[in-house]
């Protein structure tokens, strides 16, 4: 049985428990390519323990080779992006949400049931697994050093000296913010042992979408965070940088569990 | 805006969770867009990849993952993200 051309194909953003405040939400919400949002379930009286969150989208537009050409369009990225994570967002207010990675589509309705139908258990593991917990972003920044400041020069040094002199003062000042950033990296570390269940470490951000920023990224790790502990672990944080002026911590979120959706790999080796 | 209106539907409902740091979200960051570098992190590297019918995800897609890296260093986990199956 196989669609006819024009048919729609089917975008999910999420898993979700089937809960009557998701089906409330989901009809003020404006899906990826401004699409009506919808909950997909095993039809009949039991609609399983988990639903898929869902948009029919054109298929022209999100087709595998519209899609090739669309993901170089930064503008374009960052809209369904965002949209993405509005739908995602929404639903995280609500309930515990299993986000889908960006752009997951299936052909139609009767492929995202069938996988809801292998998988569903496993994402209902999953789901149980993250609920009441929130992730946090904690990013560590490299201050850049101050441009030398020239102590006074030795009476009597050349010029060539004082610069010598100069661009030693801020090699060593550049030297001692990465030391600080390693010492806020510690406490950061020491924090997440006392309040937190999981961690992931994202790369460091750089490239041009960081490149307006004269700091440097040298920490960019998400956390998941139990709720009874999410406040205690934002308060602790906050002194994570104290007395450190070459570094600067970032927190952000709260964020839906983005990071930690998928089980962790099975162990490989000891 | 949407939020708000999800908000106004909800009403008169009892919302799930409403007393959790998740159901407070909206009020933790007021107004605030998050920047787009961490959203990419999460939604190109984090989120469940899931094998079968899958038209595209973005883990397979090797000539994009080229340019988006470009984009957007900071994705490099997708070079191990191949965990998808196809």
């Amino acid at each position: 049985m196989s669609a006819p051309p024009a048919a729609p194909l089917t975008y999910v953003y999420a898993v979700t428990p089937p809960a009557p405040a998701v089906r409330l939400l989901l009809p003020s919400l404006t899906g990826v390519g401004g699409r009506p949002v919808t909950l997909l379930h095993a039809p009949g009286d039991d609609p399983g323990p988990v639903a898929f969150v869902i948009s029919d989208v054109p298929r022209p537009d999100w087709d595998e080779d519209a899609l090739k050409a669309r993901f170089e369009d930064l503008r374009w990225l960052e809209d369904a992006a965002r949209s993405h994570h509005r739908v995602v967002e929404a639903l995280a207010a609500h309930t515990t949400v299993l986000p889908l990675r960006l752009a997951t589509l299936y052909q139609d309705h009767a492929a995202a049931l069938g996988v809801l139908r292998t998988q569903g258990q496993a994402f209902a593991t999953r789901l149980a697994r993250l609920s009441g917990h929130t992730e946090y972003g904690v990013k560590v920044y490299v201050r850049p050093a101050p441009p030398a400041e020239a102590e006074p020069p030795v009476a009597g040094a050349s010029p060539g000296r004082a610069y010598l002199q100069a661009r030693r003062a801020q090699r060593s000042a550049h030297e001692d913010h990465y030391r600080q950033a390693g010492l806020a990296t510690e406490r950061v570390a020491a924090v997440a042992r006392r309040f937190t269940a999981d961690r992931v470490g994202h790369p460091a951000q750089s490239g041009p979408l960081t490149s307006a920023s004269p700091e440097e990224n040298v920490l960019n790790d998400a956390y998941l965070v139990p709720d009874e502990h999410a406040e205690a672990f934002l308060e602790a944080l906050a002194g994570a940088a104290r007395g450190l002026a070459g570094v600067r911590v970032e927190v952000t979120g709260p964020w839906a569990p983005y990071s930690f959706a998928a089980p962790p790999p099975p162990p490989e080796e000891p | 805006m949407k939020a708000v209106d999800a908000m106004d539907a909800l009403e008169g409902v009892d919302a799930v969770d409403a007393m959790t740091p998740a159901g407070r979200r909206e009020g933790v960051l007021p107004d605030r867009q998050v920047a787009l570098v961490d959203l990419l992190d999460r939604l190109l590297a984090g989120g469940v990849v899931i094998a079968g019918d899958i038209v595209l995800s973005i883990a397979d897609i090797d000539l994009v993952r080229i340019s988006l890296r470009a984009l957007v260093c900071s994705v490099a986990t997708l070079e191990d993200g191949d965990d998808d199956g196809r």
